[in-house]
């Protein structure tokens, strides 16, 4: 029963997907700026900032520090 | 020692931060508003069963996937943005900010993703109501993950309840409702679907003003104009109203942006409305005694009334703001901007204090200090009180571009109402013109909005709590200009390719004829 639902869902996006006209052209355009987002952008541009630091704590020491410092060394 | 952060990584930062959100406000509201359009018309077939309201509807839905296509995914690279560039910020907000962001991602996201499938796919597959159904909860699922972000933005606006935790160095939720229902969040979520709304219908009444002009597709395009025009109407009266409600609450949460949006310098009582201005250019300082504006028509005792719905009420300006010393509606005397800055340097010293305190007592003292004064920690950041006023032009000419535009939508759709109503739409071939070109104005009229909400409430990235110098990463100048360029051919040849494979789709037309 449940196998036949799941084969019934895979079906309907199946022929969904095989049946597009425009959609394709579309889900190029998307793949193409998923991929310049999270391949190029994220990774070379923008990493996580904080990601440097190992834990929570130095995360914590470093932001405090800054907003701290900036306040006397604006 | 640390180095200073310059005002050029700033600039490139916000300028980054308001290209892509700019950029992704293209394509949010065109779905908020033509998804309503579309279950509209889908509605009509459901009652109806009349094949030309299918073949109406798939048209929309068509331009709307389109449209879903090249928009989906571009608010992620706003969250890049904070990880990167507003390290600090993200650090400061985490919780408070991650909470509402995770819900958009988790619940309404996948609502609308789980359902949009259905809506594209499942005609004559599955029964029309349900298809009906799956279409109306695929703009629902849009709408309620707008709401999200928009609490989000809001708690920046007015930032309400949190507790800072100076051990984390967190704000940290203490109410998610306060969070989730603040009169600002409520406000902005409905003003801000509503100008999707009008910019939907705009889009909708101008596409099938095109179709008129080329005298094709004539009974879709008149049944189109028809009910774009009155939902657009009707999303435009919805939003004089959401309007009203967001000045006042500009007005009690940040009185300087309001100032700034009306260029009042000097408050008063009975204070009027600008309805048209021109600023005068040689006031560059709050108080140079210069007459702010060259030229203004204004509607007296009306802003009053916005800010205080009392209009003999007082709404302080620019200068009474940073001068302070003027009697609050709770009774209390307005602080100037200095003793702010005092009070948020005690704040700051407070928080260095705190993390150096070796014993409990120490401790707790200065946490003592930094609770009473934690409302104004962000002013222990501002340089000079002046600093503390925003671009007043920008702020003042976009605000009043956003409302004369809304006015003239307005009128635009009673008229197209009335005349389609009266079926003479059809030959007004200047109304036709107007209303496609209007498509422009409408999302000119909806940019201005956020220009008003964002650049109106500088300096800061958390209303008192956190100006944008202390937010931002400290990052090279240089290294954010290069991604700001990046981004600018990035989303300039998304556009063109929305842009073209928009125009073809419009083209080739729904073929009911």
């Amino acid at each position: 029963m449940a196998k036949n639902i799941a084969i019934r869902i895979f079906r309907f996006y199946w022929d969904g997907f095989r049946s597009m006209t425009i959609g394709k052209t579309l889900w190029m355009i998307i793949l193409i700026k998923l991929f310049v987002m999270f391949v190029i952008l994220k990774i070379f541009f923008f990493p996580n900032y904080l990601g440097k630091f190992d834990n929570s704590s130095d995360k914590q020491e470093y932001v405090s520090g800054e907003l701290i410092q900036r306040a006397i060394n604006p | 020692m640390m180095e200073a952060i310059n005002t050029s990584l700033i600039d490139w930062s916000r300028a980054q931060f308001a290209l892509t959100a700019i950029y992704h406000w293209l394509f949010v509201p065109l779905t908020l508003g033509l998804g309503v359009v579309q279950a509209i018309m889908e509605t009509v077939y459901y009652k109806t069963g009349d094949d030309f309201w299918k073949k109406t509807a798939q048209f929309w839905m068509k331009i709307f996937g389109i449209n879903f296509a090249i928009g989906v995914a571009t608010g992620l690279i706003l969250e890049f943005e904070f990880g990167t560039n507003w390290s600090n910020y993200s650090w400061f907000v985490g919780d408070i900010f991650g909470a509402p962001l995770a819900i958009e991602g988790i619940v309404a996201f996948f609502m609308e993703a789980t359902f949009i499938a259905v809506m594209f796919f499942g005609w004559n597959k599955v029964s029309k109501g349900f298809h009906l159904a799956s279409t109306w909860l695929t703009i629902l699922g849009a709408t309620i993950s707008a709401f999200w972000i928009l609490v989000a933005n809001a708690w920046m606006q007015y930032p309400a309840g949190m507790q800072f935790n100076p051990d984390t160095v967190r704000n940290e939720m203490a109410s998610f409702w306060e969070v989730a229902l603040s009169p600002v969040a409520l406000n902005k979520f409905f003003h801000t679907v509503l100008s999707g709304w009008i910019i939907g219908a705009m889009f909708v009444v101008g596409v099938a003003s095109w179709f008129l002009l080329k005298k094709r597709e004539t009974k879709f395009a008149l049944a189109s104009v028809k009910i774009g025009a009155i939902f657009g109407g009707i999303a435009c009266l919805l939003s004089i109203w959401t309007g009203d409600g967001s000045a006042h609450q500009v007005a009690q949460r940040q009185p300087m942006k309001l100032a700034a949006m009306e260029g009042l310098y000097e408050g008063r009582e009975g204070a009027g409305l600008v309805a048209i201005g021109l600023l005068n250019p040689a006031k560059t300082q709050h108080d140079d005694n210069k007459d702010p504006f060259l030229f203004k028509i204004e509607i007296p005792k009306l802003l009053s009334f916005f800010a205080e719905r009392d209009i003999n009420a007082y709404v302080p300006g620019i200068t009474d703001i940073i001068e302070g010393g003027y009697r609050k509606k709770d009774g209390t005397m307005a602080l100037s901007a200095e003793e702010k800055i005092s009070r948020g340097k005690l704040a700051i010293q407070a928080l260095a204090d705190y993390r150096a305190a070796k014993t409990d007592s120490l401790k707790q003292q200065a946490r003592a200090t930094l609770d009473e004064h934690f409302q104004y920690f962000g002013y222990g950041y501002i340089k000079k009180s002046s600093d503390l006023i925003p671009p007043v032009g920008l702020t003042f000419y976009t605000f009043h571009l956003m409302v004369i535009l809304g006015g003239f939508l307005l009128l635009l759709f009673a008229v197209a109402t009335y005349l389609s109503c009266k079926n003479k739409f059809e030959n007004k071939r200047w109304l036709q013109w107007t209303c496609l070109i209007s498509i422009f104005l409408a999302i000119i009229a909806g940019q201005a909005g956020w220009v008003v909400a964002e650049v109106g409430r500088q300096p800061w990235a958390i209303q008192d709590i956190l100006p944008v110098s202390a937010a931002i990463s400290n990052l090279s100048a240089a290294s954010v200009q290069v991604t700001f360029f990046v981004f600018l051919a990035l989303f300039t040849v998304l556009l063109i390719a929305e842009l073209k494979i928009m125009t073809n789709a419009i083209k080739k037309g729904p073929q009911i004829d």
